[in-house]
């Protein structure tokens, strides 16, 4: 700038420049990522993604981290999480019409773990619920690498008209800059920065960083702003996140090659004795900020009214390319807009960290085979990382809206859009044990999993949004693992033909016990031209017939127990080279299952994932309340080559399960065609019954998989049934 | 009720967000849905109101208790002591209860967490203008989803409410610790109904049940149509 900055624009660069919201040390990186195609509205570079539906519709889509205040508020910081990343869609124009959860946690024997869970999903639904929006699916995790850094990354999709799409980029000198709702005060000041730090025993002394959420103004702030839209008074819209009004009028100013001047006393304020400095990064929530041509600035002011929040005039746009701060009169700070959104990026060497040959040593012959399956797949179904979701999204208004076709627990949300037959999917994946240890792999296999989902409830898989959670990308480790990850991630949205639309990146994820596991999470959307036409994984008759395909699978293959769920919690190892993902066999899998689908021929699919085929199984047969009988030749088969183990319980992708009245069978083999498949037994019954080495009732799988995810560990448990 | 379709009306306070849901599903029962916004003293001639569910005023001080003095519940209240057919549906219930056109009210339920599902209940009366289309003891399935829908009422009021057939919908298992398992009650014109399940969200084939439109239509059996 050719001078000293004062304080008010050291504070500017402070929390522009943070990894936050500089990516200094990603973006790079990011641009591996494609993000071109077909029904691709709107890619990086918004405040979220915008894909084309059909009919006129778009979906705006982004997933937001908000990990480092919900591991000192988690209440709070999950709720503003919610907020913040619904004015990002509503930013875009479009009504938020759903939302996802994205969770890591520590060990649930931990008290301050449970502390943290608990206090994450009440801040979700608190803010969710009264919001109305729905919070529609979502996925959680336990591992001790998240002890103490919880992850918690909110997904929100809104429904838009293509031709009503919004754009923030300010543009028109003279014209109002308009701040809408609720008034500024000291919370979250720098918390951008204090999120592009590692936590340690002082960030419980940044509680006051941590802003609060009031979701009744952001529902006023929901209707106001979509009815300005609808009237045409606005110019241009973006919602104040991190860095607050700097951030926005920055960015704003930016990317529409002007300047933008803020008037910093006219600023509503909640407290007093604020510094202009104050006012400029003060996150507090709930607001936006508009730019509106100088006759409609009355009658968007009224609306504001009408609508009960704060609607205040606090600048203008300027023909000079910098954001001004001006106090009373006199100038208080000047910093160009570009340059201040513009901040220096770190390009670092990538070196293989020495963990990686350790952890990968593993010899499948060190792995007994179970004594007893039975006691293996119950332990495994009331384990935290497999048991039910259902205590969690029974505490999330799921429904409100009434657009939810298939409702959380399933593979996807299936959403219809009101007044068409068309619909869309969602789902958020993670997979940080994989990328822990394969972060390539895991990159892919994270993509990969998302794009299963999608197809197994019969949605074309359109386009994706993601957060990067990993630890320092200062220490080689760390940047290793986020470009590995980066890596592969962009290798299977190339190969799927998914590409990356919007997303964030959340840096330092590290406490004094050590990084998080690299855990990239994918929020993929999928579309559907005929939301009827979609399958879930519950079986659906007594008498189908249950076909796996999956491809060979080989005896004693090592790779496919490598990483698994098994591994983890039967022998308490994390462990191995998971198998590589073959992108060209998941997507001839994926395409199948649709095509399958999207026919008629089938209405029930599962993806296999998190503890194979045997607790795949198991869910389908809970969900539809129907038994199984696993075929006895198979059984025997199994016990012939000696890989039960594997087959039942290896993870390997590229697979699905699918069920099906028998006289359907030989047009399902014509679909499949070349691609290996085994027809393996019929539903039925209230048994699960795998030959002689699984034959527990549906009672007893519920009993393990049911349990409420919030009781202490190993004291007596109920339902989440109970009520008093 | 002329000619034309039957209008019926859906109050918007502040924080309802219900209400565009309850819009369609008037759209979906066939009658004309008709907005009706808090701050005016308007009814605009409805034939009958639903009272959406939602968090009014953001659910401060009490659920309902600042919605109750909102400008459009003037001539609502009017419109009720005429015997005109009202319900409310979640929020819309707790609102009825603090405006005193029901009684009890809805404490926090006892398990302490927000409950979203579907529930079983049964129908219990069906002389009131919302169930005259249910039969008598017929059990309907209905999503519910509220943090306060644990219905309390002093014990005479209880007994009362028994007695005199006041008990709309009960509870076949119940989410909240509801006192005699009670989801929905009348006033003792009958034509006031709460409720805590959500009719209109279970008015679509395509979200895989109607059964709400069977509360929810019974208005227009009442209205002759």
């Amino acid at each position: 700038m050719g001078r000293e900055p004062n304080y008010l624009e050291l504070s500017l660069f402070s929390v522009m420049w943070s990894e936050h919201c500089g990516y200094k040390n990603s973006r790079p990186l990011l641009r591996r990522f494609p993000n071109e195609g077909a029904r691709v509205l709107q890619g990086p570079g918004e405040n979220a993604g915008v894909v084309e539906v059909g009919d006129g519709w778009a979906l705006a889509f982004k997933m937001e981290s908000h990990n480092h205040p919900s591991a000192v508020e988690p209440y709070e910081g999950a709720a503003t999480g919610v907020g913040g990343i619904i004015r990002d869609i509503l930013a875009m124009g479009a009504r938020p019409v759903a939302l996802l959860d994205s969770l890591r946690f520590g060990p649930l024997e931990e008290e301050r773990n449970r502390y943290l869970f608990r206090e994450v999903v009440r801040g979700i639904g608190g803010y969710g619920n009264a919001v109305g929006v729905p919070t529609v699916g979502g996925e959680v995790e336990f591992s001790p690498a998240y002890s103490g850094n919880p992850l918690v990354n909110a997904m929100c999709v809104g429904l838009i008209r293509v031709n009503d799409l919004m754009r923030s980029r300010a543009t028109g000198v003279g014209n109002a800059v308009v701040l809408l709702g609720s008034k500024t005060g000291r919370d979250g000041i720098h918390g951008a920065t204090f999120a592009s730090d590692e936590l340690t025993e002082e960030s419980e002394s940044k509680r006051s960083n941590v802003q609060v959420g009031d979701p009744f103004a952001e529902k006023m702030l929901i209707e106001c702003c979509l009815e300005l839209l609808r009237q045409d008074l606005l110019v241009s819209l973006q919602d104040l996140g991190a860095a607050g009004i700097t951030s926005s009028a920055s960015e704003m100013a930016a990317s529409g090659g002007v300047g933008i001047d803020i008037e910093v006393e006219k600023v509503p304020r909640r407290e007093t004795g604020m510094e202009p400095w104050e006012v400029m990064i003060s996150e507090s929530q709930e607001r936006m900020l508009t730019v509106v041509e100088p006759e409609k600035v009355d009658e968007a002011l009224a609306l504001a009214k009408k609508y009960g929040i704060g609607g205040t005039v606090v600048g203008s746009v300027a023909g000079h390319g910098d954001l001004r701060v001006v106090e009373d009169g006199e100038v208080a700070g000047t910093v160009s807009a570009e340059h201040l959104a513009d901040a220096p990026v770190y390009e670092r060497e990538v070196v293989r960290p020495a963990y990686l040959d350790e952890v990968q040593k593993f010899n499948v012959a060190e792995i007994p085979e179970p004594e007893d399956y039975n006691e293996v797949l119950l332990k495994m179904l009331s384990h935290p990382n497999l048991r039910s979701r259902r205590s969690i999204y029974r505490q999330y208004d799921h429904e409100v809206g009434t657009s939810t076709v298939v409702a959380p627990g399933a593979d996807a949300a299936v959403m219809r859009i009101k007044g068409t037959k068309r619909g869309f999917a969602v789902t958020t994946d993670g997979r940080g044990r994989h990328c822990y240890l394969d972060p390539r792999g895991g990159g892919a296999a994270t993509v990969a999993e998302a794009y299963r989902n999608l197809s197994c409830v019969g949605a074309e898989p359109v386009a994706v949004t993601d957060c990067l959670n990993f630890g320092s990308p200062e220490k080689p480790d760390g940047y290793y693992q986020l470009a590995e990850c980066v890596e592969g991630m962009a290798q299977a949205c190339e190969a799927l033909g998914t590409p990356v639309v919007s997303g964030n990146v959340s840096l330092f994820n590290e406490t004094d016990r050590g990084p998080i596991y690299p855990t990239p999470t994918v929020g993929m959307v999928g579309v559907f031209e005929d939301v009827g036409w979609h399958a879930t994984s519950a079986f659906k008759r007594e008498g189908d017939m249950v076909v796996v395909f999956d491809g060979k699978i080989g005896p004693r293959d090592d790779s496919l127990l490598a990483g698994s769920e098994y591994l983890e919690i039967v022998h308490g190892r994390v462990a191995g080279a998971p198998p590589k993902p073959d992108l060209a066999a998941e997507k001839r899998a994926s395409d199948l299952v649709r095509e399958m689908i999207r026919s008629g021929l089938i209405d029930t699919a599962h993806d296999l994932s998190g503890g194979g085929k045997l607790v795949a199984l198991a869910e389908m047969a809970m969900d539809g309340g129907i038994g199984l009988r696993y075929d006895e030749t198979e059984v025997e088969a199994m016990r012939k080559y000696g890989h039960r183990l594997e087959i039942l319980l290896g993870e390997k992708g590229a697979g699905f399960l699918i069920a099906f009245p028998e006289d359907r069978w030989n047009e399902v083999q014509e679909v499949l065609g070349g691609f290996a498949y085994d027809s393996i037994g019929y539903t039925g019954g209230d048994r699960f019954r795998i030959g002689d080495l699984v034959d527990l009732s549906l009672d007893e799988l519920r009993d393990a998989y049911d349990q409420d995810l919030f009781g202490i560990p190993g004291e007596a448990v109920g339902g989440s049934e109970a009520v008093g | 009720m002329g000619g034309g379709l039957v209008r019926i009306g859906v109050t918007i306070f502040p924080g309802s967000n219900c209400d565009r849901d309850a819009l369609y599903a008037v759209g979906r029962m066939g009658a004309e849905p008709v907005e009706l916004w808090h701050a005016e003293a308007d009814l605009k001639r409805v034939d009958a109101v639903i009272v959406p569910g939602g968090f009014s005023y953001g659910d401060y001080l009490r659920p309902g208790a600042i919605a109750r003095f909102a400008a459009v519940m003037g001539p609502l209240e009017g419109f009720a002591a005429e015997g005109g057919p009202v319900i409310g549906v979640c929020n819309g219930f707790q609102v009825l209860c603090e405006a005193h056109l029901l009684p009890g009210a809805l404490l926090q339920n006892t398990h302490m967490r927000f409950v979203c599902d579907r529930v079983r209940v049964r129908v219990e009366a069906t002389n009131t203008p919302w169930t005259a289309g249910c039969e008598g003891g017929e059990e309907l399935t209905l999503p519910v989803a509220h943090n306060e829908g644990n219905f309390f009422a002093d014990a005479e009021t209880l007994a009362r409410l028994e007695d005199e057939d006041r008990v709309v919908l009960r509870y076949l298992e119940n989410p909240n610790g509801s006192a005699n398992d009670i989801a929905g009650v009348c006033n003792e014109g009958r034509n006031v109904v709460g409720i805590m399940p959500h009719p209109e969200r279970v008015s679509d084939p395509a979200l895989g049940s109607e059964e709400g439109l069977k509360i929810l239509r019974s208005v227009l059996v009442g209205a002759g149509v």
